[in-house]
C-alpha cells in the first residue's frame, strides 16, 4: 500500500474557496498563474512556503463555497500530497477526486498536530503521527475508479477510445 | 417507506420505484448550466476527454455574468471562448448580458419542477424554489455530462425544515435562510437535501423560496427543494397535474426535522465573516456603515427592489447604496413599477445586472476598515475587497433601512 | 483695444479693468471641482506637504467620484475614503455615483462669466454656460484650494463664427469632431475656443456642452459660447441668476477667425488612436470594420439628447450577438430623464447594458474594458491608444446615432444602413 510522509501545514475550519484562491484572480490565464495566491486572503506568504509533498491539515469543511475547479487545482499545483480535514465541502470534495488531489477526512489529528511537524499516511489505511496510528476510510469504489484512472479526463478519454486502457 | 422530493426526483429520472439515501446512481441531466467564468475550462476539458460532440445542444445554456460589464482586460477572452464554443457546438441558449445566470435559469425557464439540472456555480442549488433537484458541480464534471448526458451522483439524505405561521412584518426570506444557516451551521447540510415545508413557506412567493434555495449551499446543501404548487406553475409556465408526483410522502425517511414557529423568527445578520456568524440586527444596531448593497442572485429580484423602494421612497440615503437588479427583465419590471426611479431619487447607484460585487471583481469594492451591509450571499474573508472589509449579510429591507442612517437599523417592515 | 469673452472673465476674476493675451494675472477663482482621479493625491498633499494648511472656502470647492464608480478594486476604495473623509472634514460638497462630474458642475454650479478650475481636462465644458473653465494639474488645485486664487496666463482667442444649422441627423459632435480634424489636436494649444454667430445661438446647452467639452482634444485652454437668453433661461430653472453675461467687443482680436456653415457639416467617425483623425462616416462604412463593443455615455456625449438619438436608431431592433453596448447616462438627473421618457425600457429591451453614471468606459477603467485587438466605437472624449483597455485595442470616435448603427450592425456604419 502506498505510503508517504511530509511537513504539515495548520488551518483551521470553514477554508472557502475565496480564501483557497479569491475571485479576483480566476480570470488569469492558467493555475500556474494563479497559484502564487493560494490562501492570500488568509496567509499571503503560504503559497510562497509550501513545498512539493507538504500536507494540510484542517478543520471542518474544507473547501466550502464556490464551484470553482481551481481551489483543488492550485493545491496541487502548490504540490501539496494531500489535505486532512475533519471534512470536505460537497463540491470541493467533487472537484478534488476529479482532479486526482488526495483528501483524507479524519478529525483526530487536528488537535495534536503543530505546523511544521510531519506524519505519515498509508493509503486507505492510517495516518501515522508520533508513534500513534489513526485509521482512515477508503473511498467508495467509483471514486477510486476515476482516481485509479488519474482523474476524470482521463476516465473520459478511455470512455472516448482516446486513452489505451493501463 | 415513503421517499422525500429529492428521492422523487431520482426514482423518477432514473426510472425505478425508490431509492435510499447512499446509493450510487446515474442519473440523466435534463439541463446544464455554464457560465463566463469557467466556459474556458469547460471548453478545454471537453476537448481534451476526446468528445467531439454535445450529447444534447439544446440542454446546455451558456450564460455570461460574473465578467459582465467587462472590469479587467482579460475578461473579453471567455466571451470569446464562449462564442466559438456555442458555434461549434451548435449552442444557441447563450446570453450575453441578459443577468445572472441562476435568475435565468428558472425565469427563462430552462429548469422546471422535477428536473435535475447541474451548473458550474456552488449556489446552482437555486433551482430549488421550483421543485427542480439543481446543484452546484466544477468544470471538468460538467465536461463529462456535455459528453456524456449524464452524472454520477450519491443520493442524498434529507433535512426537513418545517415553518408555520406568520412571519413578523420585518422577517422576510433572507432572515429565514440566514436563521436557517445559523442554526445548521455552514457545513450542517453538507452532502444532503433541505426540504423546505409548513404554512409560512406555501405562503411565500417563488423569489422568496428562490432566496432561501439559493443560499443553502452556505449550510453544505447538496440541494434545497420547494413542492412545486399553482405558484410554482405559473412562474415556471407548468401545469400542476404535470407535477403532482412531486410530493413528499407521509412516511418519507428524514435525517432530521427542524421545526420553527415562524412568529419566533425576527430580523438578522451574518457577521463577518462566515455565513453562519448569525446575529439578531437588534443586537447589531449602530454598527456604522460604508456601504450598502442590494443585489445578486440571492436578493436582486423586483419584489427585493420594491421593498427597498418602499422603504427608501422620499428619504435620501446617508452611504453609499448600490442595487444590481438580478437580471435585465428584473431591471425593466422595476422601472415599470417606479422601483428604480424611486432608488435612483434617493441616491442609489444603479448598475447593469450581473454578479459584480457579490464575486468581488468589479462593482463597489471596498478597501481596509470598510464595512458594507450586503444582500448578497457570501461575507467570506475578502470577498468584497481586502481581508480587512467587514461584509454583513442582511435583508433588502434590513438594507433599506441602514442605508437612509448610514448604519446597521432594524428595518420596520419587509414586503407585505 | 476690446477684449474676448475670455479675456473678460479673466479681467473680472483679477479684478482689473483689462488683460491683454501673454499678461500673468492672479485671479480669485469662482468654483473648484476635483473628482476621484486625482483628489486622493491632493489630500496626500495637503496632509504631508504643507504647514497648517486650511481649504480657502470649501463652499466654491466640489468633489465628485465618476471615474472608478462604484470601486472596481481596495485601491480605488481607499482613494474615494480618503476623498470622502477630507470632504467630511472640511465641509466640502462630494457627490458619490451621481453623475460625471462636468455634467453635475453645468447642472448644479456653473454660472456664465466665472472662472472655474477643475482638476480634469475636460473642464472645458463650462464654457457652455459662458464661464472660463480649465483643467489643471493637483498641485495647481492644491493651491487653488488653500488659498482660493491662483495664477492665469492670459490665453489668445480663436473665433469660430457658425451659421445656420446642422442637418437632421447630423449632431453637434460631429461639428467639433470636424473642428478638430480641420485645426488638429494642437490648433488652439493655450488658446480659448470662442463660438459665436447665428449656428451657436441655434444650439441648444447641451448642444453647447458638446462643443465645449471637447475644445480641449484642440488644445485648447478653454472653450466658451457666446452666452445668451438660453444660458439665462438654464441658470434660472436650476434657480441660479445669471449675471455676468460677456460678449466679445466689436474690436477684441483674435489670432485666426474660422467660419462654418453647419448645413455643411456630414457624420464623423474619428479613426485611432488621435482625436484630429478626422473621416467622414460615409468612407468608412465601406470598409465594414467589425465592432466588438459600443458605448454611449461620457460627459462629451452622455445627455438625453444623445439617449434619444440612440433609442431612435436602436427602437425595434436588436443589438448584433457579437456586440456588447454599453450606456452610461451623464448623470443621475440625465437616467431619471430618460426612464421617464421610457428611453432606458427602449435601449434596455434592444439590449443594451445601462450602467450606472460613471466615465467607465471613456477612460478604460471599472467597467466596459476591452479586450485585445477589439475594435470600440465610441460616444467618449478620446480614442488614445489603449485608453479603454487593451492596448491593441481601437476606438472610433462618433455620435450616439452613429454608434448605435453600429451596435445593431456590428460594423461601423450610419443609421442609413440598417
Amino acid at each position: 500500500m502506498e505510503q508517504f510522509t511530509g511537513k504539515v501545514w495548520v488551518l483551521g475550519d470553514d477554508i472557502d474557496t475565496d480564501i483557497i484562491i479569491p475571485t479576483d484572480y480566476l480570470a488569469l490565464p492558467t493555475v500556474e498563474d494563479m497559484k502564487q495566491y493560494g490562501f492570500s486572503p488568509l496567509r499571503p506568504e503560504l503559497a510562497g512556503q509550501i513545498q512539493e509533498g507538504d500536507i494540510i491539515v484542517a478543520g471542518k469543511n474544507f473547501g466550502c463555497g464556490s464551484s470553482r475547479e481551481q481551489a483543488p487545482e492550485i493545491i496541487k499545483a502548490l504540490k501539496v500530497k494531500c489535505v486532512i480535514a475533519k471534512s470536505f465541502a460537497r463540491i470541493f470534495f467533487r472537484n478534488s477526486i476529479n482532479n486526482g488531489l488526495l483528501l483524507i477526512e479524519n478529525d483526530q489529528i487536528q488537535n495534536l498536530v503543530k505546523e511544521g511537524d510531519t506524519l505519515t499516511v498509508t493509503m486507505g489505511e492510517s495516518i501515522d503521527y508520533k508513534g500513534k496510528s489513526y485509521p482512515i476510510q477508503p473511498l467508495p469504489q467509483n471514486l477510486m475508479d476515476i482516481i485509479n484512472a488519474g482523474g476524470l479526463v482521463k476516465a473520459m478519454q478511455k470512455r472516448n477510445g482516446i486513452l489505451e486502457e493501463d | 417507506m415513503g421517499l422525500t422530493l429529492i428521492e422523487k426526483i431520482i426514482a423518477k429520472n432514473i426510472g425505478v420505484a425508490s431509492v435510499k439515501p447512499g446509493q450510487i446512481v446515474t442519473v440523466g441531466v435534463d439541463r446544464v448550466m455554464i457560465h463566463d467564468i469557467f466556459i474556458p475550462f469547460v471548453a478545454e476539458k471537453f476537448e481534451e476527454m476526446g468528445f467531439t460532440k454535445i450529447w444534447d445542444p439544446d440542454k446546455v445554456v451558456l450564460i455570461y455574468d460574473h465578467l459582465v460589464p467587462t472590469s479587467a482586460v482579460e475578461d473579453v477572452r471567455h466571451f470569446k471562448i464562449g462564442d466559438a464554443f456555442a458555434s461549434k457546438y451548435g449552442l444557441s441558449h447563450v446570453h450575453r448580458s441578459d443577468g445572472i445566470c441562476h435568475q435565468l435559469m428558472t425565469e427563462a425557464g430552462y429548469a422546471k419542477p422535477g428536473n435535475i439540472v447541474f451548473g458550474t456555480d456552488s449556489h446552482t442549488t437555486t433551482y430549488g424554489c421550483v421543485g427542480c433537484f439543481s446543484s452546484g458541480i466544477g468544470y471538468t464534471e460538467m465536461a463529462s455530462i456535455l459528453g456524456t448526458g449524464e452524472l454520477w451522483i450519491r443520493v442524498p439524505e434529507t433535512i426537513k425544515v418545517v415553518i408555520d405561521g406568520q412571519l413578523p412584518a420585518n422577517v422576510s426570506a433572507k432572515d429565514v435562510i440566514l436563521t436557517l444557516i445559523g442554526d445548521l451551521r455552514a457545513d450542517g447540510a453538507t452532502y444532503k437535501v433541505i426540504e423546505m415545508s409548513g404554512s409560512t413557506v406555501d405562503a411565500m412567493s417563488v423569489a422568496s423560496r428562490m432566496t432561501i434555495s439559493n443560499m443553502a449551499i452556505e449550510a453544505g446543501a447538496k440541494a434545497c427543494l420547494f413542492r412545486p404548487d399553482q405558484k410554482t406553475c405559473d412562474y415556471s409556465h407548468v401545469d400542476l397535474q404535470d407535477v403532482d408526483w412531486l410530493y413528499a410522502d407521509e412516511d418519507a425517511d428524514y435525517d432530521e426535522v427542524m421545526i420553527y414557529n415562524a412568529e419566533d423568527l425576527e430580523p438578522v445578520c451574518a457577521c463577518p465573516s462566515q455565513v453562519d456568524n448569525i446575529h439578531p440586527v437588534a443586537e447589531l444596531e449602530g454598527t456604522e456603515l460604508d456601504q450598502v448593497f442590494i443585489g445578486s442572485c440571492t436578493n436582486g429580484r423586483l419584489e427585493d427592489l420594491e421593498v427597498a423602494a418602499a422603504i427608501l421612497k422620499g428619504k435620501k440615503v446617508a452611504v453609499k447604496t448600490i442595487i444590481t437588479p438580478a437580471s435585465r427583465k428584473i431591471y425593466l419590471d422595476a422601472i415599470k413599477s417606479g422601483a428604480i426611479a424611486t432608488l435612483a431619487e434617493a441616491g442609489c447607484i444603479i448598475t447593469h445586472p450581473g454578479c459584480g460585487l457579490c464575486c468581488g471583481r468589479a462593482g463597489g469594492i471596498l478597501s481596509d476598515g470598510e464595512k458594507v451591509l450586503a444582500t448578497n450571499n457570501r461575507n467570506f474573508l475578502g470577498r468584497m475587497g481586502t481581508s480587512k472589509v467587514g461584509i454583513y449579510l442582511g435583508s433588502p429591507a434590513t438594507a433599506a433601512t441602514s442605508a437612509i442612517e448610514g448604519r446597521i437599523t432594524l428595518p420596520l417592515l419587509c414586503c407585505r | 483695444m476690446g477684449m474676448t469673452i475670455g479675456e473678460k472673465i479673466i479681467a473680472r476674476a483679477a479684478g482689473v479693468d483689462v488683460v491683454k493675451p501673454n499678461d500673468i494675472h492672479t485671479v480669485t477663482l469662482d468654483r473648484m471641482m476635483s473628482n476621484d482621479g486625482t483628489t486622493h493625491l491632493t489630500v496626500d498633499m495637503y496632509n504631508t506637504q504643507l504647514q497648517n494648511p486650511s481649504v480657502a472656502d470649501p463652499d466654491k470647492v466640489v468633489f465628485i467620484m465618476d471615474h472608478n464608480i462604484p470601486a472596481d478594486s481596495p485601491k480605488t476604495a481607499q482613494a474615494h475614503k480618503k476623498m470622502r473623509n477630507f470632504a467630511r472634514e472640511h465641509g466640502i460638497k462630494c457627490y458619490e455615483g451621481q453623475g460625471v462630474c462636468h455634467q453635475i458642475m453645468l447642472e448644479d454650479y456653473v454660472c456664465p462669466g466665472e472662472l472655474i478650475f477643475g482638476a480634469d481636462s475636460h473642464t472645458t465644458s463650462y464654457g457652455a454656460l459662458g464661464a472660463f473653465g480649465t483643467g489643471v494639474g493637483c498641485t495647481d488645485f492644491l493651491y487653488a484650494m488653500t488659498t482660493g486664487t491662483s495664477w492665469v496666463m492670459v490665453p489668445e482667442t480663436i473665433r469660430f463664427n457658425l451659421h445656420g444649422q446642422l442637418r437632421p441627423g447630423v449632431y453637434p459632435r460631429d461639428l467639433i469632431l470636424t473642428i478638430i480634424g480641420d485645426i488638429g489636436a494642437n490648433g488652439a494649444n493655450y488658446k480659448i475656443m470662442e463660438f459665436a454667430g447665428d449656428g451657436a445661438h441655434n444650439l441648444s446647452i447641451n448642444d453647447r456642452m458638446v462643443l465645449c467639452n471637447l475644445t480641449v482634444e484642440a488644445g485648447a485652454k478653454a472653450g466658451i459660447v457666446e452666452p445668451d437668453q438660453k444660458v439665462v433661461d438654464y441658470c434660472k430653472s436650476r434657480g441660479r441668476e445669471a449675471v455676468h453675461m460677456f460678449k466679445s467687443d466689436e474690436d477684441a482680436e483674435y489670432t485666426a477667425i474660422y467660419e462654418y456653415d453647419l448645413s455643411k457639416i456630414e457624420p464623423v467617425v474619428v479613426r485611432p488612436d488621435f482625436v484630429d483623425n478626422f473621416a467622414l462616416r460615409e468612407d468608412v462604412e465601406k470598409e465594414h470594420i467589425p465592432v466588438d463593443q459600443v458605448f454611449i455615455g461620457s460627459c462629451n456625449n452622455g445627455r438625453i439628447d444623445d439617449l434619444r438619438a440612440a433609442a431612435d436608431v436602436l427602437r425595434g431592433r436588436q443589438v448584433a450577438p457579437t456586440v456588447r453596448l454599453l450606456v452610461a447616462p451623464a448623470s443621475q438627473e440625465v437616467y431619471l430623464d430618460a426612464i421617464r421618457e421610457g428611453i432606458i425600457t427602449d435601449l434596455m429591451e434592444a439590449g443594451a447594458m445601462i450602467m450606472n453614471t460613471n466615465c467607465s468606459v471613456c477612460w478604460g477603467s471599472c467597467q466596459g474594458v476591452v479586450g485585445e485587438n477589439e475594435v470600440l466605437v465610441s460616444t467618449g472624449t478620446r480614442n488614445f491608444k489603449g485608453r479603454s483597455g487593451a492596448a491593441s485595442s481601437k476606438v472610433y470616435l462618433a455620435s450616439a446615432a452613429t454608434c448605435a448603427a453600429c451596435a445593431v450592425a456590428g460594423y461601423i456604419c450610419g443609421p442609413d444602413a440598417l
